[in-house]
């Protein structure tokens, strides 16, 4: 399973950040072979959209799962229509999400907010 | 009066008096239009208390997708420069909040699976209250873009004479409204914010090249510093409205202060015929009328 | 670092004073002005030993290059933005266009491209140990969220090491205010004592609701009508919002702003109010973050 995490920086020390669309950086853990990749988020610069743009990123990842703190309902969207499933993050670093995650202590995320609609 | 004038009010900012002075005059006025153009937080009905007499939905063109013929190309996904579209499995997703409406998706589509349909974006509501004609402009919330809305607006049938009542700022919409007044009528607080931002709708209308004048609301003893760049920049200051706690409770109530005070009736009657001969100076002045 | 917002449903309700007088209070030395559209926080807080700019870039816009077009109309046609002229050469009105690139796919001769265009700046302002982020648009540029975040994302970088920072917020419920509201840890709402005043802040505790942001509430000018101010007061009680207080109208307001001060630097009713309100606010802040 190959989960994604939005990453302040590039290591799995790093916080969580708080935005989904416009996270600077993708943390993709695969618990399989259980090794993390980094790649940047070409969303996070977009103008407007960016919640879309970086959902329909990460679909292409071939994801199957998501740990964040808050998703936006466009992303939501996005993300359901793949049937990606989506955890509530921790306010813990990158690594201890993981631990959870493993340990199975995540529990879904339900509450999606309205889009932000930037370009205006 | 018998001149065709559409006068617009504005202010930088917020909570400046724009509506407090809209609604006044257009209710002074014989037979007026006033027009509430700010369509996110429309509050001119509040004060006018109209009978809507009808209403109807802005819609704007939407593309619809047709998965049949969808080969997932994601042409349209690469190209929309707003990030509208998603394509996810076998099926595009189309996010109609951040559509612009722009066409650009439906016309590369070498498929054609793509076409257009009208969506809701918002509500014109027409209504009078004595001899005023009221309209209002409401979006539907999470939409983007009101500009459809105020154009909808303009094309309703008008009297002779228009107040309109402008969105706060200096953005695209400020643009859109403006784009329509003979005249333009600034409101400003007697602060360093009212003069900052005094300056900057000043310089909007400016380069939109609208005549206008400003009125200095709130003033009490002491430095107006609106009124200070009013005169250093050449613009003619119509009048003064000094703060008074009873206008201001009045108004906070949601009433018509030149209904409810005869002294802010004569207020308001003096002001609008003052603003009609400088609109219809303007017009006059102005060779391509 | 915390982030203390504060915002109202409306322009015009004692914002960016509340917001001024709260930084001079307080030994925060981080603070940023959300209000891209109409900032004024900059006009209270003094000068600054340095300013660094960044050009801010909006969505690229059309370009016509007047020696390749052949004036076929087919741009004018399809643009939905009334964003063309027709002459000779076409030229695209910078103001009306929107990006959308449907001119560049028509165009038979590739006469037209995108060009990334500045729409405003982002500022960072310093002295001593005093960090201010703040942003201004150009003309006719529009509101834009993005702008908000980049504000306070630049603020968020240079202020790790502070424990408390204070937003000024943008008024209205579009998406400004959204991208304000996002990620801080309370909304401070200044309310304005009035029918629209209270309409107007029922919808922007809407938008902190989705959005999962604590929220409190404090009437400005609350004696131009106890009775709405009653009305608010009840309003918060009933809906569980912590309710910190009210200030009274005063006329020394306007002179502090216009001599560059703050409302807390001057002796008044207003600046006593503020002080009760700001100590209240803070012992929330902590009380959220510590449950």
């Amino acid at each position: 399973m190959i989960v994604a995490i939005p990453a302040e920086e590039k290591s799995l020390d790093s916080a969580i950040c708080v935005s989904f669309g416009r996270a600077p950086i993708y943390c993709l853990y695969d618990t399989e072979k259980e090794t993390s990749t980094f790649i940047d988020n070409k969303a996070a610069e977009a103008s407007g959209g960016a919640g879309i743009q970086a959902a329909q990123f990460l679909v292409d990842q071939k994801i199957d799962s998501l740990i964040t703190f808050r998703l936006g309902e466009n992303a939501s969207r996005v993300l359901s229509a793949a049937n990606i499933s989506i955890l509530k993050a921790l306010n813990l670093s990158i690594a201890d999400n993981i631990e959870n995650l493993l340990e199975g202590t995540l529990t879904s995320l339900n509450e999606v907010h309205p889009g932000f609609h930037y370009g205006h | 009066m018998g001149t065709k004038a559409t006068i617009a009010i504005l202010s930088g900012k917020g909570g400046t008096g724009k509506t407090l002075v809209s609604v006044n005059l257009a209710a002074v006025a014989a037979n007026a239009t006033y027009i509430d153009c700010d369509t996110e937080e429309p509050n001119g009905h509040i004060f006018i208390k109209p009978t809507i007499v009808n209403e109807y939905v802005v819609t704007e063109p939407k593309p619809v997708v047709n998965q049949d013929l969808c080969d997932g190309c994601r042409k349209c996904v690469d190209n929309c420069a707003f990030n509208a579209l998603a394509f996810i499995g076998k099926n595009l997703l189309v996010f109609n909040e951040i559509c612009h409406s722009c066409g650009l998706c439906t016309y590369i589509c070498p498929k054609g699976a793509l076409h257009e349909e009208q969506r809701p974006l918002g509500i014109v509501k027409r209504g009078r209250k004595n001899g005023m004609t009221f309209l209002s402009g409401e979006m539907k919330v999470g939409e983007s873009s009101a500009v459809p809305i105020i154009k909808a607006l303009m094309r309703e049938q008008q009297t002779d004479l228009v107040i309109i009542d402008s969105p706060p700022g200096s953005g695209c919409l400020v643009t859109e409204t403006v784009g329509n007044a003979d005249f333009c009528l600034l409101v400003a607080e007697p602060t360093i914010f009212g003069a900052h931002n005094l300056a900057m709708v000043h310089e909007l209308v400016t380069l939109m090249g609208k005549p206008s004048a400003v009125l200095l609301n709130k003033t009490q003893e002491g430095e107006n510093p609106s009124e200070i760049y009013a005169k250093e920049h050449g613009l003619k200051i119509i009048g003064s409205l000094p703060y008074d706690e009873h206008l201001a409770l009045l108004t906070s109530d949601g009433l018509l202060a030149a209904e409810e005070d005869k002294h802010y009736h004569t207020y308001f009657k003096e002001l609008l015929s003052a603003v009609v001969q400088e609109a219809r100076h303007a017009s006059n002045s102005d060779p391509q009328r | 670092m915390h982030q203390i917002l504060i915002l109202s449903g409306k322009g015009g309700t004692g914002k960016t004073t509340v917001a001024s007088a709260f930084i001079k209070l307080s030994d925060v030395k981080a603070y940023a002005d959300c209000d891209v559209d109409a900032p004024n926080l900059h006009l209270v807080m003094g000068s600054y030993e340095q300013e660094q700019k960044k050009d801010y870039m909006g969505l690229p816009k059309a370009v016509i290059d007047p020696d390749l077009c052949i004036s076929c109309n087919k741009c004018y046609e399809v643009c939905r933005f009334d964003a063309i002229k027709p002459g000779n050469p076409y030229q695209v009105l910078p103001i009306a266009c929107e990006g959308c690139g449907y001119c560049i796919h028509v165009c038979p001769v590739g006469a037209i491209h995108s060009e990334e265009a500045k729409v405003g700046d982002l500022k960072l302002l310093t002295r001593k140990d005093e960090l201010f982020s703040t942003a201004t648009l150009l003309m006719g540029s529009g509101t834009t969220g993005k702008l908000v975040t980049e504000v306070k994302n630049q603020l968020k970088e240079v202020s790790k090491e502070h424990e408390v920072a204070i937003l000024d917020g943008s008024p209205g419920i579009g998406c400004p205010v959204i991208a304000s509201l996002s990620g801080v840890d309370l909304a401070l709402m200044v309310a304005e004592p009035s029918v629209s005043g209270l309409s107007d802040l029922k919808r922007v505790l809407t938008s902190a609701k989705q959005l999962q942001v604590p929220v409190a509430v404090i009437v400005n000018k609350y004696d131009t009508n106890e009775r709405k101010t009653a009305e608010i007061e009840v309003y918060c009680y009933k809906e569980g919002i912590p309710f910190l207080g009210k200030i009274p109208y005063d006329k020394m307001a306007a002179t502090a702003i216009n001599t560059n001060r703050t409302l807390v630097e001057i002796e008044s009713l207003g600046a006593e109010a503020i002080k009760t309100i700001y100590e209240k606010t803070l012992r929330l802040m902590k009380e959220r973050i510590h449950t």
